[in-house]
């Protein structure tokens, strides 16, 4: 009789423990802030970190459960953000700051990639060697802020240019392999590359990088909504610093970090070449990196921001500077 | 050992030879073959590859033809009647079943001066042809690249192959060609026509290339876009290029960029799909600037050949072994018979003459030898009995003429001294016959009780002839003896004698002399023989004069002289032969006369037999073991006065 008491007992002390847990365990679960990033374009290793943070945990180790939203062609990131279809967006610097001067109020809460990729590309043969050679050829520009650099460039040397629209499809190089453009824009760590992987060799080519051009524009940053960081500050300094970290860890592991590319790519039935998005991620290390390799990655300089906003109001594409202190919010 | 000598060096040599030639057979076969070989592939390789690059350049033509007539037609006849430019893009879509798809889009505002964009684009789906406008907000067809690119080049283009979702996710590939309008006497760019085909068949041919098991082709658009390739993660994937950085092979990349300048090649390749040795022959498709390759496994296409060859060398190595096996029978067959013929010869050569030989039938040089074997088996054979015999003969005519010697001595007073009962004289001699018999004699005998008679001679030559004739002469002499002859009756009687029945002639030089043993008296006399020493009391030995005198037996009827001398007691007469005088030693010196009379006078005091036996001694002396040429025959004859 007392046997059975006893073992009753036992058993209700039992699922009751049992629930405890399962409670305890779902405010586990609840505790995972179910955030959404998209980034800037399609899948590729220009974004590989998010993917790697994603793919190895970290983003959950950071108490964040994260969606990412694939960008491409017909989403715009700064679009989604301002729609809240997006919590967190990657956008270029000058877009931002365009749109901050518009009365979009977000704010940088990480710049990932401290260098411009953005570059003029020549064929030697058409015997482009100089900024001044390009007056009156035609040069290929992608639409947006794409152009902003190009058009300060021009501005600069006294260019008067054809202007031909370069599609965002990586076909366009066509219009540059085929001579109906003289001078293309393209990514360094992307396009560059296809032109090289059609045949052409990097002693056949004249290339121009705006960084060396006093346009160097740091490009990708985190971008989120000021109320959305007002709100949770400690989360989007979580996102960032997961963001960090995933880009740290493919510093070390490149083939790694090229499977999780790869299979987001393929996810998206995006053509996928090993060997490009191999540059992309190499390139994409090389402009991560500060110019003082020895400070913290991700970390808008204010001397940066000052010359992209300074050249876009030369330029007359924003009216007033916004202040660097409202624009960015630096992540402990 | 001798059989490893030849038959080793036979092999050896034949052998090292017959590889040395082999393999340089074998190698310019090889080299030449390999040559010829590639020479085919080469041939066959390029007309694959252009013959594939054909079919497609005609079906890739009949597109171009197609869509640049549609456009002309257009251009020509007019578009603006909207119903009847849908039905013609219709139409055209729906006749040609390798076009998917075709559009017209207009410049902006340029089909209809309200609208911005104007593109209508049928296309197949379902197996029905459906209808859109692909003109709008998310499509600004005027920056696409398949607009673009006709716009900018004046010319149609085709552009590059990429993946259509919407179709199925099939490969797709843009014909666009530019259209124009002519406004105020210019031609004005005025919009872009499109047929999209799919390239299914393209993979289909390209595939279906087959070459021997692992051979395959692939295609490589103008900007070196694998279209199509065995490995299918590879397709509009990767570039050549692309590829060819991922492995770090320059050469790929240099054979890429003469691809796409629409060169021809053949040139050696590693594979990407079957990572061994290769050919890759290339050709341009000319309409689009792709390019194909179809690859030639090497050692596949080498197989036949290397087969061939390995055939070729296990061929060799049986024959190798059948010739070794053919060389080694053959030279046993040589060396057999010579082992053979050596054992029987060291046999025969331990004595055993009957061995046999072994039966050498063959008909060559080893043959022949056999038979030379055998033939000097047999003279030795005959050569030994011969010898055998003559040995024995010579043995038996030995052993006679010590017979012979022993009747010769026992003819001849051998018992010394002779005559003791009579003190007046003494008397002794000694022959040393040169062989085993000889020709010189002496004797002495009793004529009366007073007169002794003695001789000494010489038969000229040696040996049985000599020493018949001596017996003969010795007995004669003995004969021709009677009371009271004079010497010289007796030599002129022994001499007629033997002169007469002398066929062989042979003669004997004679010294004789009859003593008186009362008186001391001798006559003598001398018949060529030596003259002998005279040793006379108080004068040195002097050799006794002597008439000059012919031999006994070389004619008949010679007269001999008898001269006389008176010995007085104590002197002696010594007689000699020309053995004594002619002994020569090694170097040919002879003992000579002079050293006889003074070896004799240094003796002459002692007995008669010691001083005989010490000039023999001297002569032994001094011929020092030089044969001896000659009997050696003294005798001495000493008076010692008259009997009371």
């Amino acid at each position: 009789m007392r046997k059975r008491i006893r073992l009753s007992v036992a058993f209700d002390v039992c699922i009751i423990l049992c629930l405890f847990f399962h409670l305890a365990l779902a405010d586990e679960e609840n505790r995972l802030k179910k955030v959404s990033f998209i980034p800037q374009w399609f899948p590729q290793a220009e974004f590989a970190g998010y993917y790697v943070a994603l793919d190895k945990g970290i983003y959950t180790k950071y108490g964040i459960d994260l969606t990412i939203i694939p960008g491409g062609a017909e989403r715009s990131s700064v679009d989604y953000l301002a729609l809240k279809k997006a919590d967190f967006g990657g956008t270029w610097l000058s877009t931002a700051i365009q749109k901050r001067a518009q009365g979009l109020k977000l704010v940088n809460i990480g710049q990932i990639i401290q260098r411009s990729a953005l570059m003029f590309i020549a064929k030697k043969s058409s015997g482009i060697k100089t900024p001044q050679d390009m007056d009156g050829k035609k040069v290929g520009l992608w639409r947006g802020d794409f152009q902003v650099q190009p058009v300060a460039f021009f501005r600069k040397y006294n260019l008067k240019v054809k202007v031909i629209q370069q599609p965002f499809s990586t076909d366009y190089i066509d219009l540059f392999l085929m001579d109906a453009l003289d001078v293309a824009t393209a990514m360094w760590y992307n396009e560059y590359h296809l032109i090289l992987n059609s045949g052409l060799n990097p002693e056949e080519l004249n290339t121009f990088f705006f960084q060396d051009y006093e346009l160097n524009f740091p490009e990708n940053g985190i971008y989120v909504l000021e109320e959305t960081y007002r709100r949770d500050p400690v989360l989007c300094c979580a996102f960032v610093r997961a963001t960090l970290e995933g880009w740290e860890y493919c510093f070390d592991h490149h083939e790694e970090a090229l499977d999780v590319v790869l299979k987001y790519m393929r996810e998206q039935h995006m053509p996928a070449s090993r060997g490009h998005q191999r540059w992309m991620l190499e390139r994409m290390i090389d402009i991560i990196q500060p110019l003082d390799t020895s400070g913290p990655i991700g970390t808008l300089l204010p001397e940066d921001y000052a010359q992209v906003a300074r050249i876009l109001k030369e330029n007359g594409l924003i009216k007033e500077i916004p202040p660097f202190e409202e624009f960015y919010r630096q992540c402990p | 050992m001798k059989i490893r000598g030849i038959a080793f060096k036979l092999i050896l040599f034949i052998m090292t030879g017959i590889t040395l030639i082999f393999a340089l057979i074998f190698g310019y076969n090889y080299l030449y073959s390999r040559k010829i070989l590639l020479k085919n592939v080469e041939d066959n390789a390029r007309n694959l590859a252009l013959a594939t690059t054909n079919r497609i350049d005609k079906i890739l033509r009949s597109m171009e033809v197609a869509t640049t007539n549609l456009a002309t037609f257009l251009q020509q006849t007019g578009y603006s009647d909207k119903m009847r430019l849908l039905s013609v893009i219709r139409s055209f879509v729906e006749c040609n079943p390798e076009i998917y798809g075709s559009a017209i889009a207009f410049e902006p505002y340029a089909y209809d001066k309200n609208s911005l964009y104007f593109s209508p684009y049928f296309y197949k789906s379902d197996n029905e042809t459906k209808f859109t406008y692909i003109g709008g907000e998310g499509y600004h067809y005027f920056y696409w690249t398949w607009y673009q690119l006709p716009k900018e080049l004046n010319h149609p283009v085709w552009n590059e192959p990429y993946y259509d979702e919407g179709a199925g996710n099939i490969i797709m590939c843009t014909f666009s060609v530019p259209l124009y309008r002519t406004v105020t006497g210019e031609k004005e760019f005025l919009g872009v026509l499109t047929a999209d085909i799919s390239l299914d068949w393209l993979q289909e041919i390209v595939s279906s290339i087959k070459i021997f098991e692992s051979g395959y082709g692939f295609l490589i658009s103008r900007n070196g876009t694998i279209v199509t390739h065995p490995s299918k993660d590879l397709i509009m994937h990767e570039t050549i290029f692309g590829v060819a950085e991922g492995r770090g092979d320059a050469q790929l990349r240099e054979i890429g960029r003469e691809m796409i300048k629409g060169k021809t090649g053949f040139v050696p390749f590693n594979s990407i799909v079957t990572e061994n040795k290769c050919w890759m022959a290339y050709c341009p498709v000319p309409s689009t600037g792709w390019s194909l390759a179809v690859i030639y496994p090497q050692d596949e296409l080498m197989a036949d050949a290397i087969s061939l060859n390995r055939t070729v060398i296990l061929l060799f190595v049986v024959g190798f072994f059948l010739l070794l096996g053919v060389i080694v029978f053959n030279a046993r067959s040589i060396t057999k018979p010579l082992r053979m013929l050596a054992n029987a010869t060291r046999v025969i050569s331990t004595g055993n003459l009957d061995a046999e030989f072994p039966r050498i039938k063959s008909r060559d040089e080893v043959g022949k030898l056999s038979e030379s074997f055998v033939s000097m088996q047999n003279s030795l054979k005959q050569y030994i009995k011969d010898l055998t015999e003559t040995t024995a003969a010579k043995e038996r005519i030995e052993s006679e003429l010590k017979v012979a010697r022993e009747i010769q001595m026992s003819i001849i007073p051998k018992i010394f001294p002779p005559f003791p009962q009579r003190p007046e004289f003494d008397i002794y001699a000694c022959i040393k016959p040169a062989k085993e018999v000889g020709g010189d004699l002496y004797d002495f005998f009793f004529i009366d009780d007073d007169h002794i008679c003695f001789m000494i001679g010489d038969v000229s030559g040696k040996g049985v002839p000599a020493s018949l004739f001596m017996a003969v002469t010795k007995t004669l002499f003995k004969a021709s003896t009677s009371q009271g002859i004079r010497p010289d009756e007796i030599l002129i009687r022994l001499n007629n004698e033997l002169a007469r029945d002398n066929e062989s002639c042979m003669f004997v030089t004679i010294f004789c002399g009859i003593l008186n043993t009362k008186t001391g008296e001798v006559c003598y006399a001398n018949a060529g023989h030596n003259p002998p020493l005279l040793l006379r009391q108080g004068k040195k030995a002097d050799f006794l004069s002597v008439s000059a005198s012919v031999a006994i037996g070389v004619m008949e009827g010679l007269s001999f002289e008898t001269e006389k001398l008176i010995l007085l007691p104590g002197e002696c007469l010594f007689m000699y032969t020309d053995g004594v005088t002619e002994a020569a030693n090694l170097k040919d010196e002879l003992f000579s006369e002079r050293r006889v009379q003074n070896d004799v006078s240094v003796l002459r005091e002692k007995p008669i037999q010691e001083l005989v036996s010490g000039l023999m001694e001297k002569i032994e002396d001094f011929s020092q073991g030089a044969a001896q040429a000659d009997d050696i025959t003294m005798m001495i004859l000493k008076y010692f006065g008259g009997a009371q």
